[in-house]
């Protein structure tokens, strides 16, 4: 009511609006970085010439852009796919370890089973370990009513410890007992060579397994979403709950099965870490990437579109990996984290201006109603 | 003003009594002017886009008065509450507190001058304790510390003076609803409150409870407090109140004492005198067999009152049930537990014999109920989807709606197409959000919806509410048609005009019961009014 800003939400965003605001709020991140590098004694332009180099031209800079964009891919379409219908599932990072520790699991005890069926059984690990890791929340959410952040966030340390637990403190079925390095130091027992998932080698480049799998999987998601039943109920009651319970529709269930669903997927990333990369299960490794955590801001960049997420894995893996690569005494880690912040507040910030029209409020109208009020008080 | 709760007229009555003769007063008041007045509002107009809420409205309070303001639901109350506070600013007419011309900009204005609202809603942060709710926002010395301890005595000495037991260490979320209101008041109290605005205050209390609160309003009034009592119960009103001021359709339409009145006469003031032709020109055809039978039925209401109790009602096939009543006597529950959105504590529904599963709004709907919801906007329709997937909003489970096991746009705009056609919607087209509609086409979508599932019932709750004209009488065309096509038709309204004008019968509640059903031919708007309020 007060304030001079006027903000109004545009009953139509035109078509052009929706792909000029993204590219503007990207070349405002650039600037608003850029003007961040200069002040701490770094020249913009050729930062981001090196940057652009690590992450894409140098000898293998392409191939670790997807080695880091794979797993934001699954977490990001994990957190997308929940936050479409409001549930937030912030458990990604420990669906993914779950997921990582069941695919490990299969991986090693199925060991001699023929390849392919060994990858999908370590798919499949993967993803119910994440799918049950995720159902704990999820059933407190729909049926006792806590807050799935809380609990799903709580979670997530507690699969870390889970982890840690695994490897570090107990003689478990994880754990390499045998080989003479690993009396030393703890380490998990390496998956035999069925276990190694195929990349697709394209002259010096590896495309991942998983990213492949990843993209087959936010196709399945849109379609899902977009024309299904399952998606409509999705639809509905992310808009409007009251409507969708109006509507028939089971809303207890569905929150259980989105969830469900949501971290199956952090679970196929972890299986993914597990058969792409690690062939190992590390926690350390896994805790120090973060990538639960990152597929929220992946989520997010990408307005919970799954097609978009597979855009803005690529993007943040390859800030990430020219990060590392940039890393050094004049180039602190924390500018990259900081440089991805920018891009976070320019695109959601440019989403407001897409959907709302912002004006200045005139400071006229007190005075008019003031006006009004003593004539229409003497004509009556 | 931390030491003690100050008693109101003292302070004030010189002022007000020196400017006595404004322009404008009744009869009424010319005999009260020995006495000073609080409050006087004078020909005050509020229009809204399409309506008039307020008009030319008149009433005055004076100091030590419990001063009743009377009306059914949309008759402006709340409205003119708004302009007391200054959440909402007159187009015309003046305001006087104290005698004083005012011009409220804002709450905090109001406030300044006195006027504190206790509204139907509580405003309380229900992890605090009862003396931090009652300093919260307010800190008249600018002090930064808070002192609990001195609160607390001030508000245990306020809470005995005017008979409201509660404990100032309470925590908010432990009290009962009534204990809340009395923080409420004694909040308003504290801070210095000479005119006291009650909205509705009984509907959160057990009878005990008003009449204890009612005995409070007495004292606070015999410390020369003014007490604007919103209610449109009557028998509360002749218990409480000194005069009443009547409103019907946004205009003021007498102010009387209450020692000169009884029920009778304010219910005919209140739901106005004129006789609904259209009722008497309703010929009472053949009604088909019992489609919708409540046995016995009770539910909670929101707030875990019971707002339902004991319903034993049925509907015909090709009838119009009206239920009639003020909003909040269980109408909303009621439509919401046949519909499967609520859950019954006890009774069963049944539906042409076999018993509905209670609380499943999935087997409602396949059941053949069908539900045009009285939240329109927030329950009714999902906003943000286009007008064709809100048609399919309840039809989208069957195969029609499918090709394979994908839906089917395709089918979907030609659905759309149809209804759009048959309920003569006015949109661009059927793929544009419904949120972007008038609220009559709104209702026609929701109407189409609900119409085209071929239901057995159709529960209408205040199917024509905020509608304009043309949009209403289409809504009220469309009810009857159905009920000749033979499905029983319950349609919930407050506005006792619609209601005698569609219903075959008449069903009224009040106090979450059926006080009566009438037969729609010899019903008596009267006799109606007085029912609606309680007065049987």
């Amino acid at each position: 009511m007060t304030g001079p800003l006027r903000i109004e939400r545009r009953l139509d965003t035109p078509k052009w609006l929706k792909v000029a605001v993204p590219l503007a709020s990207l070349l405002l991140a650039a600037i608003l970085a850029g003007i961040l590098l200069a002040s701490t004694g770094h020249n913009p332009i050729s930062t981001y010439h090196q940057m652009y180099s690590a992450a894409v031209t140098a000898p293998g800079g392409l191939t670790s852009t997807f080695v880091y964009a794979t797993p934001m891919l699954f977490t990001g379409l994990c957190a997308a796919f929940a936050f479409r219908m409001r549930t937030w599932n912030i458990g990604g990072e420990g669906q993914l370890y779950m997921g990582a520790v069941g695919a490990a699991a299969v991986g090693l005890c199925l060991g001699d089973w023929p390849r392919p069926l060994l990858i999908i059984a370590m798919i499949l690990g993967g993803a119910l370990s994440g799918t049950v890791w995720a159902a704990i929340p999820a059933l407190l959410r729909a049926y006792l009513r806590t807050n799935e952040i809380l609990t799903s966030l709580m979670l997530n340390y507690v699969a870390g410890f889970f982890m840690y637990y695994l490897i570090y403190d107990s003689t478990s079925y994880w754990r390499d007992l045998s080989s003479p390095g690993a009396s030393v130091f703890p380490t998990g027992k390496t998956l035999g060579p069925n276990a190694t998932w195929p990349g697709i080698n394209i002259g010096s480049f590896t495309l991942p397994m998983g990213f492949v799998l990843g993209i087959g999987l936010a196709v399945g998601l849109l379609v899902l979403i977009q024309k299904t039943r399952y998606g409509f109920e999705m639809r509905v009651m992310g808009d409007s709950p009251n409507a969708a319970n109006y509507s028939g529709i089971r809303t207890k269930r569905k929150i259980v099965s989105v969830m469900a669903i949501s971290g199956g997927i952090a679970g196929i990333a972890g299986s993914s870490q597990i058969g792409d990369f690690g062939h190992v299960l590390d926690p350390r490794g896994l805790e120090q990437a973060q990538y639960g955590y990152t597929g929220i801001v992946v989520a997010a960049l990408a307005l919970y579109n799954p097609l978009a997420v597979v855009l803005v894995s690529l993007l943040i893996g390859g800030l990430t990996n020219a990060g590392f690569a940039l890393e050094g005494p004049s180039f602190p880690t924390g500018l990259v984290g900081t440089m991805e912040g920018i891009i976070l507040f320019t695109v959601l910030g440019g989403e407001i201006l897409a959907r709302y029209r912002i004006g200045i409020r005139r400071r006229a109208v007190p005075a008019a109603s003031a006006a009004q009020l003593t004539t229409g008080g003497v004509a009556s | 003003m931390t030491d003690s709760v100050p008693s109101a007229g003292a302070d004030q009555a010189a002022p007000a009594a020196a400017s006595a003769p404004v322009p404008g007063l009744s009869a009424n008041a010319a005999a009260l002017t020995a006495v000073a007045l609080a409050v006087q509002v004078v020909e005050m107009t509020k229009r809204f886009p399409g309506v008039v809420a307020n008009d030319c409205v008149s009433f005055e309070a004076a100091e030590g008065e419990v001063h009743a303001l009377l009306g059914e639901n949309g008759a402006g109350k709340t409205t003119l509450c708004n302009l007391l506070m200054g959440l909402y600013r007159p187009d015309a007419g003046k305001l006087f507190v104290g005698g004083r011309a005012v011009r409220f900009h804002s709450p905090k204005d109001a406030q300044d001058a006195g006027i504190f609202m206790v509204h139907q809603h509580l405003r309380l942060v229900e992890s605090m304790t009862v003396a931090e709710n009652v300093v919260l926002g307010w800190s008249p010395s600018r002090q930064f510390r808070f002192s609990p301890g001195k609160v607390e005595k001030v508000v245990a000495e306020a809470s005995e003076r005017f008979q409201m037991p509660v404990d100032p260490r309470a925590r908010i979320w432990q009290l009962s609803l009534g204990e809340r209101q009395r923080v409420e008041i004694l909040k308003a109290l504290y801070r210095g409150a000479k005119v006291l605005i009650l909205d509705e205050p009984t509907t959160v209390l057990t009878p005990q409870e008003a009449d204890q609160l009612f005995s409070s309003v007495r004292d606070m009034t015999a410390e020369g407090r003014t007490v604007i009592f919103i209610s449109h119960k009557l028998p509360e009103v002749l218990a409480v109140a000194d005069r009443v001021t009547i409103l019907r359709q946004g205009r003021s339409i007498t102010t009387v004492p209450t020692a000169g009145t009884d029920a009778d006469h304010l219910a005919g003031l209140m739901v106005g005198h004129e006789v609904s032709l259209e009722a008497a020109a309703k010929l009472a055809e053949e009604a088909g067999p019992v489609v919708l039978e409540l046995a016995g039925v009770s539910a909670r209401g929101d707030l875990g009152a019971e707002a339902l109790k004991d319903v034993t009602l049925e509907v015909r096939a090709g009838e119009i049930l009206g239920i009639a009543g003020v909003a909040g006597n269980g109408q909303r529950e009621l439509a919401e537990v046949i519909t499967g959105l609520r859950e019954t504590t006890a009774g069963s529904i049944s539906l042409g014999g076999s018993r509905l599963p209670a609380g499943d709004p999935r087997a409602a709907i396949d059941l053949g109920i069908a539900y045009v919801p009285e939240d329109r906007m927030g329950t009714g329709i999902s906003p943000n989807l286009s007008i064709a997937e809100n048609l399919m909003l309840k039809s989208y489970r069957r195969k029609a709606m499918r090709s394979g096991p994908v839906l089917s746009s395709r089918k979907a705009i030609a659905n759309a197409k149809v209804a759009i056609e048959r309920f003569d919607i006015r949109a661009p087209g059927p793929r544009t959000l419904i949120r972007q509609l008038s609220g009559g086409n709104i209702q026609k979508v929701l109407l189409a919806r609900e119409l085209s599932s071929e239901p057995r019932v159709l529960v209408a709750a205040s199917p024509t509410r905020g509608l304009d004209v043309g949009a209403t009488q289409y809504v009220r065309r469309t009810l009857s048609e159905t009920a000749k096509s033979g499905v029983a038709v319950m349609m919930v309204s407050e506005d006792l005009d619609e209601v005698l004008e569609l219903s075959d019968r008449i069903a009224v509640f009040y106090n979450g019961r059926v006080v009566g059903v009438v037969e729609a031919a010899d019903a008596n708007r009267q006799q109606i009014g007085l029912m609606m309020a309680g007065a049987s």
